[in-house]
């Protein structure tokens, strides 16, 4: 049969021709588990990321954000579930996923362990944090695992309004009292590196980027999608009379790009190893859901268990 | 983990207007083909995406190999004489 080193070099060559892996075709083991590793971590990120806005659904002021919210909040629902499959096409199993985020093995990104404290949070979260994880997004679009670049393309058709709600709440605020724009700019100020680490560590500290690119799992680096995301926001932030909160943020007309001052890694890290203000209460909020409803998958599997049962002795006696 | 069994995995497909072939989606999981029926709505019907919906359970599906890809599909390449342009006509006839 054909060996590894063949098999091998056509995988190489479906990556560099930018034919895209399907589920069955062979592919290197590491290829396999990064790509389950990633896609299951951004599966536990859409869905711990419900967390934070879900809290803000009842009190949310009007019927319009109310709305939007809420299904705002439903489609993560729907982008966790695209994703969970997508890894289950290369061989892991919904139960094994979950086990390994409430066991803390497996991650889910860390700007969910920031509490949502007021409601111009909510808007900061649409802005900030779904424009950060759309600019990742929108890279995954052209990954090279056929399953994981279909689910990225329904994700990004259907998350763009959820910028939109996000950005649009900030306006309304910073156009409203005192009080509303200085609650906005609060946000903006609790939001802003938080959102740029979201990127994760400088390439040059990123111990999976380099061999992500050389699969085109990933499309750009973290540094690269950092940058892009500051240049979008800056003029975004001005044009709503808010202040990004960083005093070496200036625009470098030769890079094209604005500079920006120095991430506190430490705070990152430190937010990744468990010490984040909500780390506790996310995870925990995961494992009672799991828990609290297993009667209730076990009830439904019972039930259609008895059902098929009936509806196959009905045909015998038949 | 519990102890029972995981629901199942069905494969999603949905017609996404009059006219169109139904088309696989996605999968989800789901105690029975009702309930396989609903998730697929809530999942992937969020936005008019479809007026109808087949579900089938993912173990029923099977799928030709990979590796068979060459003698399975290889044998269309060379036939062109499958294909209309394969066959001379006089100019004056524009079209057939």
């Amino acid at each position: 049969m054909s060996s590894e080193a063949s098999m091998l070099e056509k995988f190489d060559e479906k990556i560099r021709k930018e034919i895209k892996i399907e589920p069955r075709d062979w592919m290197p083991d590491k290829y396999r588990k990064t790509l389950i590793r990633q896609i299951s971590q951004h599966a536990h990120s859409e869905i711990v990321g419900m967390l934070p806005e879900g809290v803000w659904i009842t009190r949310a002021p009007s019927m319009r954000r109310k709305v939007a919210l809420l299904a705002k909040v439903q489609d993560e629902a729907g982008h966790g579930l695209y994703l969970y499959s997508a890894a289950e096409t290369l061989g892991t199993t919904r139960g094994e996923m979950i086990d390994d985020l409430h066991t803390g093995k497996a991650k889910y990104s860390s700007i969910f362990n920031y509490p949502a404290i007021t409601w111009a949070d909510i808007g900061a979260i649409g802005w900030l944090v779904d424009g950060a994880a759309i600019m990742n997004q929108v890279m995954l679009c052209r990954t090279s695992y056929g399953p994981y670049a279909r689910a990225m393309v329904r994700i990004c058709k259907e998350e763009s309004f959820h910028q939109r709600q996000g950005y649009e709440i900030m306006l309304t605020l910073a156009k409203g009292s005192e009080e509303q724009k200085a609650m906005a700019q609060d946000a903006l100020n609790r939001w802003w590196w938080p959102s740029l680490m979201m990127f994760g560590p400088p390439d040059a500290e990123s111990k999976h980027t380099a061999q992500s690119m050389a699969w085109k799992i990933k499309r750009k680096t973290n540094d690269e999608l950092r940058q892009q995301f500051v240049n979008a926001t800056v003029p975004q932030a001005k044009l709503i009379d808010l202040t990004i909160p960083d005093p070496d943020l200036v625009w470098n007309e030769e890079r094209n790009s604005y500079d920006f001052g120095e991430i506190d890694w430490e705070e990152f890290w430190n937010v990744v190893k468990g010490n984040g203000p909500c780390n506790k209460e996310r995870l925990e909020a995961r494992q009672n859901a799991a828990k609290n409803g297993e009667w209730v998958r076990d009830a439904a599997i019972a039930f259609a268990e008895k059902q098929s049962q009936r509806k196959s002795n009905k045909e015998q006696v038949a | 983990m519990s102890e029972k069994k995981d629901w199942p995995l069905w494969e999603i497909f949905i017609r996404s207007r009059a006219g169109l072939n139904h088309k696989h989606v996605g999968s989800l999981h789901a105690a029975d083909e009702d309930m396989a029926i609903e998730n697929a709505r809530d999942v992937y019907t969020r936005r008019n995406e479809g007026i109808s919906i087949w579900v089938v359970e993912s173990k029923h599906i099977k799928a030709s190999n990979p590796e068979d890809e060459d003698s399975l599909f290889e044998p269309a390449d060379n036939k062109i004489y499958r294909h209309p342009t394969f066959y001379n006509l006089p100019d004056e006839i524009k079209h057939m």
